[in-house]
């Protein structure tokens, strides 16, 4: 780490600097990687997502110091009104209104109109962004709200609890009247359409995205989308933290009673982190349903809240430059893995005798031992402040002056 | 301000389950004075002060903060009205370094939210800008301006307990109230806080004491009141309680 700084009160040039050259690897990417197939920018693509959903998290579990292990609810939140929103879904939303509860169903239908009734609603990005923010912020108070007296394990066992609730409820709300189309998932949601360009492609031009008379593959486009939107998160989660609000959070973390002391308002501080890290999620939600169009509520489990975890624990908690490189890690490293594993096996051996999936599960819990062994701060932990002019002697007069006391 | 008596509590009554911890409390704290409130061990004392700021809630009781009723329904209210507090066992905020310490100490006199965080248009970096000039004044009068780019929990003791009065005076307190700031210090450290009492008072500021050594207490407090069992026993000035026969007998036992 010592060539890239991002410590920008330290050393600005040396972090601009970084931050720049970071940045041009990042744009001259995809360039590299398409002609080595679309799949390595598809998974990087994944990546960009779960670092989103990282940096969303470390709002509430790095800066507020609240362990969240239901995270992955307001990313469902998020992907599920896209679902809704922008599919053919609501159109079977209608239908079963009208068996189950004809008299809503039809009123609905005259106030919406027949368009609709035929082809669901099918909303622009730039509408579905900021509702998926917004829902997601809310269901994070809504779930805060009632969690604000717990601190610890206990909060953890209640978010978790809220996370399966979603889920659950996402797997079932296709009865009486059809939501999410329970188990199936939704189907066929819109591709993301920015100025009037298709990311997906045109029908017939083979995931083929022409911009400005350039051609690129479909992945490529996601790929930059999704890195505009990392950037801003990035951005937005970096001015949070260090402004008065971001002080507060890290206070709450530090020492509640002294926080609540000094003045803070730890209640609605806290409603803010879970509403601000959720609305994250909610945005990732979102493009994740887009990027795939499909939803089901396979992709929101227990796991995938704990892998989201992981990545900010691992990378370094509360350290936005850890966090990142975290979630690139965990979310890219099982998928190269993947593409890397099985074709080497069957060049030496002729055939495959580790699955990479089964390598896949064995080298995470190593590396999970490993690093909370060797690094508990996590691979890149936040730079501490111990420019201390006297040494060590400081250590000593502060370890006696405790027992002292 | 120029309200004579800044902190009026009356008839406080607080009771944990079987134990009546604290009985008809009450204190009249004048401006600008250094008030002191001594007692046996477990005699009350930062029980009153856990109600007087918020943390406990009383079972009865008034309170007055100059001249205007306020209640002690909340920590972070009663930190807004203008009572600041230390702790008897030091709560910094132990990762984050000692300017950003007093820099949340002045959350609750500030007001930028999230969209001034976000875009930081011209009135949140002057905000920003006042608090961290603020923040420096505050470690620079306690004498620790030079570390405030140290994480708090390197600190030295006796400097941490300095920091916690600078993160304290950041709240723009009327009244600041202090749990037993002297305890785990050397006689040098002492001396120190002392100065650096009288230093708080001259510039206007009034502080409510708790403190073990009565010696020092004596010297400082230009009032005093002791409690025993919950009750006070005896309010006045220094030599007033040196020479009353009820604090004696609760210091010494009743048949010495």
């Amino acid at each position: 780490m010592a060539l890239l700084n991002f410590d920008t009160s330290r050393n600005p040039r040396q972090a601009y600097a970084s931050m720049a050259v970071v940045l041009i690897g990042l744009l001259i990417f995809p360039f590299v990687a398409a002609p080595f197939g679309n799949s390595w920018v598809r998974i990087v693509d994944m990546a960009l997502l779960y670092i989103m959903l990282a940096l969303g998290l470390n709002i509430v579990v790095g800066f507020a110091g609240l362990l969240d292990l239901g995270y992955i609810a307001f990313y469902a939140v998020g992907a599920y009104m896209t679902g809704l929103l922008a599919s053919p879904q609501f159109a079977t939303l209608l239908e079963s209104l009208i068996n189950e509860y004809p008299v809503i169903g039809n009123s609905l239908v005259t106030v919406l109109g027949p368009e609709i009734q035929q082809n669901g609603i099918h909303l622009s990005v730039w509408v579905i962004v900021p509702l998926a923010a917004a829902l997601a912020g809310l269901f994070g108070a809504l779930l805060g709200a009632p969690t604000l007296k717990l601190r610890g394990d206990y909060l953890a066992i209640v978010t978790l609890g809220f996370g399966e609730i979603i889920r659950i409820f996402m797997n079932n709300l296709n009865e009486p009247i059809n939501f999410t189309n329970g188990p199936q998932g939704i189907n066929l949601i819109d591709p993301i359409r920015v100025f009037g360009v298709n990311l997906a492609g045109e029908a017939g031009s083979r995931a083929t995205v022409v911009v400005g008379g350039y051609a690129m593959p479909s992945v490529n486009a996601y790929y930059f989308l999704f890195l505009l939107l990392c950037v801003a998160v990035v951005f937005v989660t970096t001015r949070l933290q260090h402004s008065r609000l971001g002080r507060a959070w890290v206070a709450i973390r530090e020492d509640e009673i002294a926080a609540k002391a000094m003045g803070i308002n730890t209640r609605n501080v806290k409603l803010l982190a879970f509403s601000m890290g959720a609305s994250f999620g909610g945005i990732a939600g979102a493009m994740f349903a887009s990027f795939q169009g499909f939803v089901s509520p396979e992709s929101f489990s227990l796991t995938e809240s704990i892998a989201v975890l992981a990545m900010v624990v691992l990378g370094g908690i509360g350290h936005i430059p850890g966090v990142i490189m975290g979630g690139a890690l965990l979310a890219a490293l099982p998928e190269v893995l993947r593409h890397v594993v099985e074709p080497l096996q069957e060049r030496l051996f002729g055939h495959v005798l580790v699955e990479a999936e089964v390598l896949r599960q064995l080298l995470y819990g190593l590396a999970m031992v490993l690093i909370m062994l060797n690094r508990p701060a996590g691979l890149w932990p936040a730079p501490k402040h111990e420019d201390r002019p006297d040494g060590d002697s400081d250590t000593k007069e502060q370890s006696s002056g405790t027992m002292a006391a | 301000m120029s309200e004579p008596v800044i902190l009026h509590i009356a008839g406080v009554n607080k009771r944990f389950g079987g134990l009546q911890a604290l009985t008809d409390v009450g204190i009249k704290i004048m401006r600008c004075q250094i008030y002191g409130l001594i007692g046996p061990n477990g005699a009350g004392k930062t029980t009153f002060f856990n109600v007087i700021t918020g943390l406990y809630q009383p079972d009865t009781g008034t309170f007055e903060l100059a001249g205007k009723p306020y209640s002690p329904s909340a920590p972070h209210e009663v930190a807004k009205a203008g009572i600041a507090r230390t702790f008897q066992n030091i709560r910094l905020f132990g990762e984050m370094t000692a300017l950003e310490n007093v820099m949340v100490g002045c959350h609750v006199r500030t007001r930028q939210g999230v969209f001034g965080a976000i875009f930081r248009h011209k009135a949140a970096r002057e905000e920003e800008a006042a608090i961290r000039r603020r923040a420096q004044e505050l470690l620079n009068f306690v004498g620790i301006g030079q570390f405030a780019s140290r994480t708090a929990k390197f600190l030295s003791y006796g400097d941490q307990r300095r920091l916690e009065i600078a993160r304290a005076l950041a709240t723009e307190p009327q009244l600041l109230a202090l749990d037993e700031p002297a305890a785990g210090m050397n006689a040098t450290e002492k001396l120190a806080l002392r100065e650096l009492l009288v230093k708080i008072k001259n510039e206007g500021k009034t502080v409510l004491l708790i403190e073990h050594d009565v010696k020092m207490m004596m010297s400082l407090c230009d009032r005093l009141m002791v409690l025993e069992y919950g009750k006070p026993i005896a309010e006045g000035l220094p030599a007033e309680i040196q020479s009353n026969q009820a604090v004696i007998d609760a210091y010494l036992g009743g048949s010495h």
